[in-house]
């Protein structure tokens, strides 16, 4: 089947299988900082935006996203232009092995985009839902509340 | 094999204020592969597609213990898309182990690519190579398997009843002197120190208590997936993500009888690895493909497969004995462990024999008995996993030296402390507990443990501890463990470099070292950079492809910073001499000689004391083009028989709830004495990492076995570690020490820190209620368990 969708804010025609999910399809396409953990849903290392909101894109039908925008890592920055918040998880050591880092990026995305000064709590909030076996979460939590800062900064 | 201590060992103390002249190393550089990591660019082993790539899936056993009687793969094989169905008739019989140690390796060669008898649920039955994932899935379902159905051993106790199920009844397996397939004994050790029995008969008490740990799952971000093609020259290449890509060659060709110099193993990034990919556990199987179709081939495993049939760490039942004297004196110790070690014999002996390794020494004792046994069962198969017998150990010791302390009426820190071994003290059991065989002798030069409970202490309120609430259903306690572990495996560990000049100044840096996401490609940078006097950007690493870059064992043993680094610095230190002679030799031509030992090396130029200089850059392109032409390079390789011990003291306090029975850490400490650390982010991260997964280890990871073997928690919804709302609040605390041994005076970092929570916690939890626990996870079942039958005994006393 035919799905039209916007990637990264470029408007694209994809082929898809029916049973094949997101993550395939974006794979499929290049985009591989879309990682697989778990495919089920639990892990984190699949998240994408989906109108602006954080789907695990491993249980989200590529079929699904028809008609809708979904925003991938690779669409939050390049190497000349680095998104504050790719800036702060490195500042803050957040990056071990790397593998979790493209969804926790992802979700700090959203949050930020709704919630400008996050709580330390906040952030745990939103990092629940990414697994990540090397950091122990501590670095990575900060990172998201030094992000809110440089995102800020970034914004005046 | 004994090596004499060396008479002028000093502790190091005194070259401490060296720390303060480096200019790389000891700094928080931006990690040389933070930013594409983050920007989702970091290239991982599944992140490349080859054009008609075959995709495996796996039939695995259903059965904990079973013989194949028949397997009939013809309908799978005309199934869609299927190009071969691989299983026990159509591969090679070659006995092996997945464990990914040093030549030869420790562990029992038990184990064939396909078993003809499986021996848990999840082991190797066959695997399908199709077109796509999917029709490869669909194929699996079109095996027929016949199963004779043999009684299994699901309890490591059962494994030695006399008459149990032999589970390893084929003749080829065989291991060290001590191994016995036919009673189930995959590992055993027998050491005594001293005379055991004659200091137990002195101590005023003698105390002895049972302790049990878990199965643990590494959980690793990424799973294990391997990548196999032949290239323009029909040589295998294998793209996998490991933790030893040169044992990874070395087991391939020896399995796959396919020359081991037509074959290059890459490890690109890998999603984290623990020990878990410190297993020769896939690649065997699409590489096999990959030959015998000349095709790309993947295998990637599912996270159920991961849990059901990778590996795990050991569980073990461990009893602990010691003899003290009225005053806290520590005079015997005794060890003894049952380790189940699952259907195959995985690293059985030497995770056993870390777990009385890393414990034992850290007090001192007149003398020490140790003695295990590791069975065979019918379960999953356990293996390497970061701390390596450590954080099994450390549960049974640190808990134990609460409980005596306790029957002595000492404070438990007081207790420790007159007891821990200290600088310039031998370690009374090195000696006897080798990787296999005799080890070297080891004495304690850098040590800060005092130092690391002290600070430890004052930051987590240790005072307060006599005044904490233990009153209503809300209980608070605070708890306290020493640790030890080691840097290295001493006389085995080998890592080596290759450093290389480029016209520019920069350097090109290949190291065998395996960066797994610990942070080597950085420290070792940062150890190349302080010695050749360049800022970090001007060294370019490249780490661990058997083709391009010289050997090192692997990303394990934390050895990579202490072992590795120190052969970085042989051969920059190499390079630094080449250019100093270069630039005395283009000084010279010029008419104006100096003596190259009178320069030195500064941002980046050779320098006279004049103040005179030639930059690298010059130095390089004179040596490639003008005079004395040549390429400036060097190598070094490392080697040493010394281990010296990074030591930690961890503290935590709860919250358990004894209507529910979950507890809650609220804050965590964990003060490590790591030698110089190389770059203090990492450390903390390395500390806070491997500190929340045992945090998993101490409150809610477990396997759960059905009673036929089964694993029924084979997902993250049912197999629970820690996430960003379960980590307490956290502070890492670098204690400084200078350890003469290492590279600008490092020692490891990586495991130590999963060895402390297990104890921390369940001290903490006795304080809070005055249960002591001796077996992991403290799930709220359990506390709440406990908690009940203690409600209930106090009240039958005050009635009666
Ligand atoms: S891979 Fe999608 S949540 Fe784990
Ligand atoms: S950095 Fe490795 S899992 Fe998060």
């Amino acid at each position: 089947m035919k799905i039209h969708l916007l990637v990264n804010g470029e408007p694209r025609e994809w082929e898809c299988e029916v049973h094949e999910f997101l993550t395939e399809a974006l794979r499929r396409h290049g985009l591989v900082g879309t990682k697989r953990g778990c495919e089920d849903g639990a892990c984190g290392a699949c998240a994408v935006l989906l109108d602006g909101r954080e789907v695990p894109s491993c249980i989200v039908l590529a079929a699904q996203a028809d008609g809708h925008e979904i925003t991938t890592i690779e669409g939050l920055g390049d190497p000349r232009h680095v998104h504050p918040i790719q800036a702060a998880f490195v500042a803050a050591t957040a990056v071990q092995c790397g593998f979790c880092t493209p969804g926790m990026v992802v979700a700090t995305k959203e949050l930020l985009d709704h919630n400008p000064t996050p709580s330390a709590a906040d952030a745990r909030r939103r990092l629940a839902g990414h697994y990540c076996r090397c950091t122990g979460q501590i670095k990575p939590i900060q990172a998201v509340l030094d992000a809110a800062e440089r995102v800020k900064g970034a914004q005046t | 094999m004994s090596t004499p201590i060396p008479p002028n060992w000093d502790t190091g103390a005194d070259s401490l204020d060296r720390i303060d002249s480096y200019q790389v190393v000891g700094r928080n550089e931006t990690r040389v592969d933070a930013l594409k990591l983050a920007q989702g660019r970091g290239s991982f082993t599944d992140d490349i597609d080859l054009p008609g790539m075959l995709h495996l899936k796996m039939l695995w056993s259903p059965h904990a213990h079973a013989r194949i009687r028949s397997i009939d793969t013809s309908a799978a094989e005309a199934m869609p898309g299927v190009v071969m169905v691989l299983h026990h008739g159509n591969v090679s019989r070659i006995p092996y182990t997945t464990a990914g140690q040093g030549h030869p390796e420790p562990s029992p060669y038990d184990q064939f690519i396909f078993p003809r008898k499986v021996r848990f649920v999840g082991d190797r039955v066959a695997c399908v190579a199709a077109e796509s994932a999917v029709q490869a899935a669909r194929a699996l379902a079109k095996i027929r398997v016949e199963y004779e159905v043999l009684e299994p051993v699901l309890d490591p106790h059962d494994a030695l009843r006399p008459g149990a199920p032999v589970i390893h009844d084929e003749p080829e397996a065989f291991g060290l002197p001590d191994y016995d397939k036919a009673h189930n004994i995959a590992a055993a050790m027998h050491v005594e120190h001293g005379d055991v029995d004659a200091a137990f008969a002195e101590a005023d008490l003698v105390l002895e208590r049972e302790y049990s740990v878990p199965y643990q799952h590494h959980a690793t971000a990424e799973p294990h997936i391997a990548i196999t093609w032949l290239d323009e020259d029909q040589r295998l290449v294998v793209r996998v993500a490991t933790q030893v890509p040169f044992h990874s060659r070395r087991i391939l060709a020896r399995i796959l009888d396919f020359p081991l110099h037509r074959i290059r193993v890459v490890k690109p990034r890998v999603g984290g690895g623990f020990g878990g990919k410190q297993e020769i556990l896939l690649e065997d199987l699409p590489a096999l493909v990959t030959l015998r179709s000349g095709r790309p081939a993947r295998l990637c495993l599912t996270r159920a497969e991961e849990l059901a049939s990778s590996r795990t760490r050991h569980p073990q039942i461990l009893s602990w004995k010691t003899g003290v004297m009225r005053d806290g004196t520590l005079v015997a110790q005794e060890l003894r462990v049952l380790a189940n070690t699952g259907a195959y014999g995985a690293h059985a002996l030497t995770v056993q024999t870390c777990t009385a390794g890393k414990t034992l020494p850290l007090y001192k004792a007149r003398a020490y008995r140790f003695d295990m046994k590791t069975v065979y069962t019918n379960l999953p198969v356990a293996g390497a996993f970061r701390g390596y017998g450590g954080p099994q150990g450390f549960v049974a010791m640190e808990c134990h030296m609460d409980e005596v302390a306790e029957k002595l009426g000492l404070d438990p820190l007081e207790f420790r402390r007159r007891n821990l071994i200290g600088p310039g003290h031998d370690n009374a059991l090195a000696q006897a507990l080798g990787e296999g065989k005799e080890g070297p002798p080891q004495r304690i030069r850098s040590c800060a443990i005092q130092e690391c409970i002290d600070r430890g202490k004052a930051a987590i309120g240790w005072d307060r501890r006599d005044r904490l609430r233990s009153t209503g259903p809300i209980r608070r306690g605070i708890g306290m463990s020493c640790l030890m572990h080691g840097s290295g495996i001493p006389g085995v560990d080998m890592g080596s470099a290759h450093v290389k000049l480029n016209e520019d100044g920069s350097f090109n840096l290949h190291v065998g070292a395996t960066d797994i996401g610990t942070g080597s490609d950085t420290i070792l940078s940062q150890i190349a950079a302080e010695t050749l006097a360049v800022p970090l950007e001007k060294v370019v690493i490249y780490s661990s492809d058997t083709d391009h870059t010289p050997f090192d064992t692997g990303a394990y043993a934390s050895s990579t910073t202490f072992v590795s680094g120190a052969a970085v610095k042989k051969a920059c230190e190499g390079v630094a001499r080449q250019l100093r002679e270069a630039a005395a030799e283009m000084w010279r031509v010029e008419g104006d000689p100096c003596t190259p030992e009178d320069l030195h090396l500064e941002r980046g130029a050779v320098r006279r004391p004049d103040g005179r200089s030639l930059s690298y850059g010059e130095i390089c392109l004179s040596t490639f083009y003008t005079h004395d032409q040549h390429q400036i390079m060097d190598h070094g390789s490392h080697m040493t028989f010394e281990c010296p011990p990074p030591f930690a003291a961890h503290f935590a306090e709860v919250e358990v709830d004894t209507e529910t029975g979950a507890i809650r850490v609220l804050r965590y400490v964990a003060a490590v004495d790591c030698g110089v650390p190389i770059h203090p982010q990492s450390c903390e991260g390395q500390t806070e990492g491997g500190v929340c997964t045992s945090l998993g280890y101490a409150l809610s990871e477990d396997f759960i076995f059905n009673d036929a073997g089964r694993l029924l928690n084979d997902t993250y919804e049912d197999y629970k570690i820690p996430t960003a709302l379960d980590v307490p609040e956290f502070e890492t605390i670098l204690v400084r020490s200078y350890e003469p041994a290492g590279p600008y005076g490092a020692k490891s970092v990586s495991e130590i820190p999963t060895d402390g929570p297990g104890p921390t916690i369940a001290n903490a939890v006795a304080h809070a209620l005055g249960i002591r626990f001796r077996s992991l996870p403290l799930t709220p079942e359990k506390v709440r368990k406990a908690w009940l039958k203690k409600e209930e005994a106090r009240q039958r006393e005050t009635e009666a």
